[in-house]
Formats: structure tokens, sequence, C-alpha cells
């Protein structure tokens, strides 16, 4: 009983801080709608016996991805978005994508459906830190490596991407500009001219 | 009484889908990485999920694996936002057009 | 009738346990958070060769009550072109998260038998007797901790980290430069120092073999050192030194301060929301000072104390109390004393600090810790 009320609670909470997220222009409501999302689904994940993803939901997503994220907002100084209805009918398209997709996933869920549907008592084991790291580093040893070694190229893909031009790239990189708008207005004045 | 295991499965594909709708409504390259963020989450609620009823561990510790993709999406991810804003002063992906002629 | 009395008290009774739990942890933590703002003032003051404040009360006793009342009735600003609903919101997910790992804090061992004492004295009585019986028979082994559960320091480390955001939102929706660049130069900062954080705790998990913070002091109980101090000493320096720059104290209050900044991220807050955020800091200083006093030396155990009294007994957890707040004061003193003697941090200083010498360390101390440990156990 308990349990049911904290899920629809909780579930509830995630649904509208998620349509908030899509709905707000402003980027940074949006970021604090979806740090929403993930406290939701923390806690259903403690109600799920899994206390060490729900602690670790937090410290990864709400505490180092959204911060950077907010950062990145904050840093660049991003305004609302500015809506140009060129695109308006994209809208009606996106939702009607939406809704097939909802009833998709509903039907794959039906359709696949061979799950208990009581949970098995075994809180005693599984969701423990220490099952989790002894899966981690013997019977998924490969997959744990695999994304170390993955961590490490975003680390080094991050600092090549976002590091500053020196002089002699931003004049390259401006001169390109240049050029291009130059040739672009020249189009636009042939335009003109016929 | 415990929710049974397709209230969970239906949670995470109306997330889904709000994440899936959102990528296509967004022209903010910020706003389209936080709803993937989403779709990823609602994946994760699905493995959380069937762990707890098949009582197997192996769903949390590819919750786990998510997470670090995730982490790795994050840091690219905001690398190219910031240099794409740098060279363009927007993040509006229609503005990320220079390869279109 | 009285049955169901009852047995309606015995269902309520977990919940009022915890509610009277929490308040007395709520109400001890922000006592000594109210004087260490006092403490503060007086020993900046002893420092520099003043007084301090010596006004309200015998040598300033009542000073941290006179200020509340201040922070409640002066005027509540708030600045016109500011996004008001972040604006409120911000010191809320401040405090809140300042708050939250509270009910972990491990404040003593555990009691045997709390209230055996008691239940000879009213035996006779009608209705209290069996009443007290019951209870004294639920609190046998009673835990000095609010809640104790598997993940307890990434729990206290996660909840600080969601607390960057009511810094870094505060300086966004103020709509003022100063308060952007705190609230910019916070967020950053904290992600820089968490990971350097995170890894001096992990040599201390490893050698305990636990994340629950009583499980963490049973293991320094058991191991030959006493104190995780002893084998982990490069850990707990790391440890203090992004203490520090988690709770933006001197050296490293880049995000407020005040020379440069004016008040970074809370320039533009007044009256009750900047005492939200001014006691948020001092609990934050006060939860880093358990983690330290947790994870490096011993939390509750003072050594020998078991040979004197006799443990589980209500005086050896009432003394390894005191010492645990004691250990907690001596932390809130350095803070201090370090206030009153260090300049602060250039901002590319920082950085560089963070990220070029305490990660570096951190990760250096976490390989040397994996090699005694494996060969220790081979």
């Amino acid at each position: 009983m308990a349990s049911d009320v904290l899920f629809y609670i909780f579930a509830g909470f995630a649904i509208m801080c998620a349509v908030s997220m899509v709905y707000h222009k402003n980027p940074l409501y949006s970021a604090i709608s979806l740090v929403g999302v993930f406290i939701a689904l923390s806690c259903l994940y403690v109600t799920l016996a899994a206390p060490f993803i729900a602690v670790v939901q937090i410290l990864i997503y709400a505490g180092a991805i959204m911060v950077l994220v907010v950062f990145v907002i904050m840093l660049l100084n991003l305004d609302e978005d500015r809506r140009e209805n060129r695109l308006g009918y994209l809208y009606a398209v996106g939702g009607g994508l939406g809704l097939i997709l909802l009833a998709q996933t509903f039907f794959i869920f039906y359709a696949v459906m061979r799950a208990p549907q009581q949970a098995v008592n075994t809180a005693e084991t599984a969701g423990k830190t220490l099952s989790i790291g002894q899966a981690m580093y013997t019977e998924y040893l490969l997959p744990v490596e695999i994304v170390g070694v993955m961590l490490l190229m975003a680390i080094i893909g991050g600092v090549v991407m976002s590091r500053r031009l020196n002089q002699e790239q931003i004049e390259t990189v401006v001169e390109a500009e240049m050029n291009l708008r130059n040739q672009q207005e020249e189009k636009d004045d042939f335009r003109i001219a016929f | 009484m415990e929710p049974s295991l397709a209230s969970y499965l239906a949670l995470s594909g109306i997330l889904f889908t709000i994440g899936a709708v959102g990528v296509i409504f967004k022209r903010n390259a910020i706003g389209m990485f936080m709803c993937i963020e989403l779709m990823l989450n609602s994946v994760n609620l699905t493995f959380v999920a069937f762990s707890r009823y098949y009582a197997d561990t192996t769903g949390q510790l590819f919750v786990f694996m998510v997470m670090a993709v995730a982490a790795c999406e994050a840091a690219v991810g905001l690398g190219i936002i910031i240099a794409f804003f740098r060279n363009r002063i927007s993040v509006d992906v229609d503005d990320a057009s220079l390869l279109k002629n | 009738m009285t049955v169901l009395m009852e047995a309606v008290l015995k269902t309520a009774f977990p919940f009022i346990v915890f509610s009277a739990a929490i308040l007395a942890a709520f109400g001890g933590v922000l006592m000594i958070v109210a004087y260490t703002v006092l403490a503060e003032r007086k020993g900046l003051g002893w420092m520099q060769g003043r007084v301090g404040p010596n006004r309200v009360g015998p040598w300033g006793l009542f000073q941290p009550f006179a200020d509340l009342l201040k922070f409640i009735l002066k005027e509540d600003l708030v600045p016109d072109k500011s996004t008001k609903f972040v604006y409120f919101l911000a010191p809320l997910v401040a405090i809140t998260c300042a708050l939250i790992p509270m009910v972990l804090y491990p404040f003593g061992p555990r009691i045997a038998d709390p209230l055996g004492w008691l239940v000879p004295y009213v035996a006779d009585w009608p209705t209290v007797g069996p009443a007290v019986s019951w209870i004294a028979e639920q609190a046998i082994n009673m835990p000095l901790t609010i809640a104790r559960i598997d993940v307890g320091v990434l729990f206290i480390l996660s909840i600080t980290s969601v607390g960057v955001f009511g810094i870094a939102l505060a300086g966004w929706s103020s709509n003022s430069k100063y308060s952007l660049m705190g609230g910019l130069r916070s967020s950053a900062q904290m992600i820089s120092y968490e990971l350097a954080m995170g890894a001096s705790i992990i040599g201390v998990v490893m050698l305990a073999g636990t994340l629950d913070l009583n499980g963490i002091i049973e293991a320094q109980i058991r191991s030959p050192f006493k104190w995780f101090i002893i084998p982990q000493f490069i850990a707990f320096v790391v440890f203090l030194i992004s203490a520090f720059a988690e709770t933006n104290r001197v050296p490293f209050d880049l995000p407020e301060a005040e020379t440069e900044l004016v008040a970074g991220f809370h320039t533009e807050y007044s009256a009750l929301k900047f005492a939200l955020f001014f006691m948020a800091e001092y609990v934050n200083m006060f939860t880093v000072s358990v983690l330290c006093v947790t994870l490096f030396l011993g939390g509750w155990y003072v050594p020998g104390l078991g040979k004197i009294l006799e443990p589980g007994s209500i005086p050896y957890a009432l003394v390894s109390h005191l010492a645990f707040i004691g250990k907690i004061c001596f932390f809130l003193f350095l803070y201090i004393w370090i206030r009153g003697t260090l300049p602060r941090f250039r901002f590319d200083q920082l950085m560089n600090f963070g990220w070029k010498f305490l990660l570096p360390l951190g990760i250096a101390n976490i390989i040397f810790t994996i090699l005694i440990v494996y060969f220790l156990n081979s």
C-alpha cells in the first residue's frame, strides 16, 4: 500500500517535471525540471531496493552532469529560444510521432510480458553495493574496462573540443567565414539585380 | 501491495516518449541534449525494475554503464556545444548548416 | 477502547521516535552552528587584537539570537529584474541539501539498554509501568544514529553535490554580474574539488570495506592503527583541503570574495533568504567536519575508553558522544583559524591546485592503498 502510494507520487512528479522540461523555452528552467526528474527516479530506485543506484543517480546525473549543463548555460548566458514559426507544422508531426512511439512501446511491453507480477523478495543480496562490485569486477570485467577506455576517450575529446584556438587558427576561421559571407552577399546581390 | 512491473514499464515508456518528442521539438542544442538524457534515464528505470523483479544484479550493473556513457556524452556534447557557440554565437541547431550547400 | 489506543500508539511509535530524533539532532546541530558563528567572530577578533561582539548578554553569548532576530525583521528586498521563481528556489535548495545529511551523522555508539534502569521505579504504576517496560524493550541496542544506510558516505557526497545548485541558481537568477560570476566560479570550483574529495575517500573505504559511516568507525576500532589518519595521512590532507573548497571557505571563498565580487552569489539576497544561505554554509562546514572525523579520526571512538567504562553502557555512550562533538569542534576551530591566517587564492591558482596537484595526489594515494591492501591480503 505504502509502496503503491510512493510509486504514484514519484511517477506523477517525474512525468510532470519531464513535461515541464519539454515545455519550457528557457534552457535553465528545462535543466531544473530535469533535475526534478532525476530526483524522482532516484526515489523510485529506492523503492525498487536499489539504494546504490539511487545514490549514484543523484551523484552522477544531478551532481555532475546537470551541474555541468547549468554551468554551460550560465557561461554562454543563454536566453529564451527564439521561436520561428517556419517549421510550425513539424510540431504536429512530432506530436503524432510521439503518440505512435508511445503506443508502440506499450504494445511491445504488452506483447513480451512474461515477467513475474510480484517482486521476488531478495532484498538481502541484490542491490547491495558488495554484490554489484563483485559482479562488476568478475563477470563483467570486460565491459567495465571498455567503459573505462571510453571515459578516457571522452575526456580527451572534451579537452580537444573546447580548448581555446590560438591567434592563427582564429584568423583562419574568421577568414573562411568572411569569405563565405561575401559570396553569400554577392549571390544575394545577384538575385536582387535580376 | 507493491506496484506491478507493468506500471514501472509504463512510466518508463511515457518518459521515453516525452524525451523523444522533446528532441523533435527543441531547437536548442542544450535542450536536445537534456531530452536525450531523459530518454537514457527512462531506459535505466526499466533496467532497475527488471533487476528487482527477476532478482538479478546485472540490470543495476548496466545502469552503471549507461551512466558512464551519459557522462561521456555530457563531456563531449558540451564541448561541441561550446565550440559551436564560439563560432556561431548561438546554440540553435538550425544554425549548424555549414555543410548544407 | 484501550486496546485500540494501544495498537495505534504502537504503530505510531517508530514515527514518533524518528520525528523526535530528527528534531533533537536538528536543534543540537543548529545550536552548535549558531555558536560557531559567534566563535568565529570572537576568534577572528582575538586573532586580530579586537574584542569581538560583547554587548548582548555576558561575553556576547546571546549574539546569535540577536542576529537571527535581525535577519527575520529586516526588509526582504527582491531585485526587480530577477527571475522570481528561481530566486526563491535557490536558498531553499541550499538549506535543504545542507540539512539532509544530518540523518546519517554517527553521533555515538549503541546503547545496550538505555531505559532499563527506569523500569523498576515505575513498575507498580498502573498505565505508565507497562508502557515504559514496552518502550525499554523496543529501545534495547539503541543506535545513536537516525538512519543507518548501506551507502552512507556516497549519500552524503551526492547530497552535498546537489547543494551547488543553490549557489549556481542564486547567482543566475539575481540578474547581477557579480552574482553570476560568483555562481559560475562556485560551480566550476565544486565540480573540480569534488573529484579530489572522492579520490581521497576511496582509500578509507578500501581499508574499511564498507560505505556505511558506523561500519567505517567499527572498522577503525578493529584495525591495528585505531584511527585511519595514520595509514591514510595523504588522503586526510587531500580531504581537508577539498573540504575547505567544497564549503566555500577561506582560502577558497572565491564564490563570495568580498573584495572583488561584493558578496558573490548572495549579493542580491537579504533578510531571511540571506540567513538561509549563511546557515547552509555553516551546516555544510559541520557536515564535512563530521565526515572528516568519521573517516579519519575514528568518529566517536576514544582509544582506551573501553577499559575504563563498559562498552554499551550509558556513560560510555555519553563520553563517546562528547568526544565526537569535541573532535568536530576542533575542525570548526580549524576553519576559523585558517580564515584568520590565509589569504585568498586567485582563480587560475585554484584550478591549477585542484586539477594538477590535489587530484593526482588523491589518485596516487588510491594506487598506493590498492598495492598495500593487495600485498597484505595475499
